[in-house]
């Protein structure tokens, strides 16, 4: 029998599953249960992250620590399916939790009543996240996949309205397609290598004949293609803006996670697959993430500045982040990695908090004096009338708590001292700075070192232009009414950026040691292969 | 007999491709359907193509493997059908409602 801790690892895949299909018992007016179920799930979520953020980070004081790969099904590692903890992956629930905490806060004032099933499907949503960082299967990644994309088919069209329907369409057929892509990677890699385990592809990769390999390499260009689209990098990019800025803001904010899905997957993947120990193989991806990221940064980065509309400019902000993270992977270089990581996190959450706010402040704006409503379907507009007004303490002082929120999300998304966007991209650049030989810089290094600091001036005139046309242009604005409820989850982002900033030693301690570890994959290989099933119980026989 | 599997699953994705960037929904839809179909038999011609091999193993017998046919693509296929046919689904949906909000069957919701 494993005693009850070691289940801890499947517990981030079975509550938001079992807490979403619960909720579907009930009917939609019984609104208060719905929230509270569906917010203590999502609390208890967050604490079991931690809790194995905790364990994962522990598995050097005792090697080959049980909990670190799950057996389902009880059967050995190349044959069945399993669940892997390691760092990255605690990583990531513990970034996803927090920020789906964050939105779901958010959402409570008012945007759940905004349709039905929104909180089942919000858990679907956390169940497919949590299950794509957690397995160590290809296979069981693309259901996994399936599980969040289409939990955010429903989530995108939250709210209705016909500029959510027509991006929402969009968004499907792109994504259909891209899982299409994705079962072809996915089983040319099987056909040709024979397995779907990640750490036994890893093993494999190096003996694959000659006359197999480029079939192999395809199936993993396809599959990386089908990461790629989900990361958004330029040019598989172009449908990531409009739907992003069409959500509904708390869904906004926890899609600013669904980015980094791929993001992570070709983190696990290009290092572990195709690092030092995948012979003819090795180092297939970089060049090309190189390149695609380096353009995906400069067309978000012009994006950002040329983003008339808040939602706008939060997605290129997305695309900047996604762009950054995927040429530090294609640089392949642990001190990198470490930067990237933590400038992932802090991304991720300035990102949701920003899709956040823009939602409170664009409600000060008039639309019929709003010049974007030209260009542009007014965001949302019949519904948006509709609610009624909102019962609730509205906070005191609401364009200054706002401004103030403006002013430090623009300082974070730009990366400007002293908080932790400029931590992290500091350690990123200047690891990068370190990667050259005998301080020789290659051409691609110089691109991108100037282009993460160019996106950051980009991003700082973009906030500023648009704070001055929100906060200080208008002469008798209408003062947005805000909730404490909404404004409690942009507060809450923030403060965790804050205590990043405050507790960036042992955090980047922590992103040095995930990095070393998805450089050196040989620990995750042998913690995978390794694993032994669980003798049956006696009397059981 | 891989012959004839190469050109149907050719012809399906080829097909299905055009169809995609068709600008009216149904025929994205259609197109994405024909891709599903073709994606799937790919799948299915990963595991080698065996005429009369079961792929499940007969209990209490000697097994010989190589009597048998790949049984893991056969299960992938199985999972690939039912999440294909249950997105179709959902995106079918979300069509009729931009149909319905639109009134114009266009990917854009707008005749251009």
């Amino acid at each position: 029998m494993l005693a009850l801790p070691d289940h801890l690892v499947i517990v981030p895949i079975l509550l938001p599953l079992v807490t979403g299909a619960f909720l579907l018992l009930f009917d939609e007016r019984r609104r208060t249960l719905k929230a509270t179920v569906s917010m203590a799930a999502t609390l208890a979520l967050a604490v079991i992250a931690f809790i194995l953020l905790s364990l994962a980070d522990m598995e050097d004081a005792a090697p080959g620590a049980r909990a670190s790969v799950y057996l389902l099904g009880n059967w050995p590692a190349p044959f069945g399916i399993v669940l892997v903890l390691d760092r990255l992956s605690a990583l990531m629930l513990v970034m996803t939790s927090l920020l789906a905490v964050a939105s779901l806060v958010f959402a409570l004032a008012r945007w759940h009543k905004g349709g039905p099933h929104f909180h089942t499907l919000f858990q679907f949503l956390l169940m497919g996240l949590n299950g794509a960082f957690l397995t160590g299967d290809l296979f069981n990644l693309f259901v996994f996949f399936e599980v969040l994309l289409a939990a955010s088919y429903g989530l995108l069209l939250h709210g209705s309205g016909a500029l959510r329907v027509r991006t929402g369409l969009h968004y499907i057929a792109i994504n259909l397609a891209a899982s299409f892509l994705f079962l072809i990677g996915v089983s040319l890699i099987y056909g040709m290598s024979g397995t779907l385990n990640m750490a036994d592809l890893a093993v494999r990769i190096a003996a694959v004949p000659p006359h197999d390999r480029a079939l192999l390499e395809a199936g993993i260009a396809i599959l990386g293609i089908a990461f790629l689209v989900k990361a958004g990098m330029w040019p598989l990019c172009f449908w990531l803006p409009g739907a992003y800025a069409a959500a509904a803001a708390p869904v906004a904010a926890i899609f600013a996670v669904l980015s980094k899905v791929g993001v992570y997957a070709i983190l696990r993947l290009s290092p572990l697959v195709l690092g030092a120990g995948a012979g003819a193989s090795s180092g297939l991806a970089d060049t090309w993430l190189l390149i695609g990221g380096i353009a995906t940064i400069a067309f978000g980065a012009i994006g950002v500045l040329a983003s008339q509309a808040m939602g706008r400019l939060a997605a290129f902000s997305v695309l900047v982040s996604s762009g950054t993270l995927l040429t530090a992977v294609g640089l392949a270089d642990i001190a990198v990695t470490a930067g990237a990581l933590f400038y992932m996190v802090s991304s991720t959450l300035t990102i949701g908090a920003l899709f956040l706010l823009v939602e409170l402040v664009e409600r000060a704006q008039d639309p019929a004096a709003n010049v974007l409503a030209v260009t542009m379907e007014a965001y949302g507009d019949g519904d948006e009338e509709e609610i009624e007004e909102e019962v609730g303490v509205a906070i005191p002082g609401t364009l200054a708590m706002l401004g103030v929120c403006f002013g430090l999300l623009g300082i974070l998304l730009a990366g400007l001292p002293p908080l932790s966007g400029f931590i992290g991209k500091f350690a990123l650049l200047s690891a990068v700075v370190g990667t050259g030989d005998e301080g020789s810089l290659s051409m691609i290094t110089w691109a991108f070192l100037t282009l993460v600091i160019l996106s950051g001036l980009f991003a700082t005139i973009a906030m500023m232009r648009a704070g001055i046309r929100i906060f200080w242009a208008p002469v008798e604005g209408v003062v947005p009414r805000v909730l404490l409820l909404e404004f409690i989850p942009v507060a809450f982002l923030l403060l965790l950026c804050a205590a990043m900033t405050v507790q960036a030693g042992p955090l980047m301690r922590y992103a040095d040691a995930t990095a070393r570890s998805l450089h050196a994959p040989a620990a995750y290989i042998g913690g995978v292969l390794s694993a032994q099933p669980v003798p049956p119980p006696e009397g059981n026989r | 007999m891989e012959l004839t599997l190469a050109i149907g699953i050719g012809v399906l994705v080829g097909s299905g491709v055009w169809l995609l960037q068709r600008p009216r929904t149904y025929q994205v839809i259609i197109g994405l359907s024909l891709i599903g179909y073709g994606v799937n038999l790919f799948i299915f011609s990963m595991g080698k193509l065996r005429m009369n091999a079961p792929p499940i193993l007969k209990s209490g017998e000697a097994v010989n493997p190589a009597d048998y046919t790949d049984p893991i693509p056969q299960a992938l296929v199985l999972t690939a059908i039912v999440i294909g046919f249950a997105t179709t689904a959902l995106f079918l949906v979300v069509l009729l409602v931009s149909r319905g909000l639109t009134g114009s069957d266009h990917v854009d919701g707008r005749e251009s």
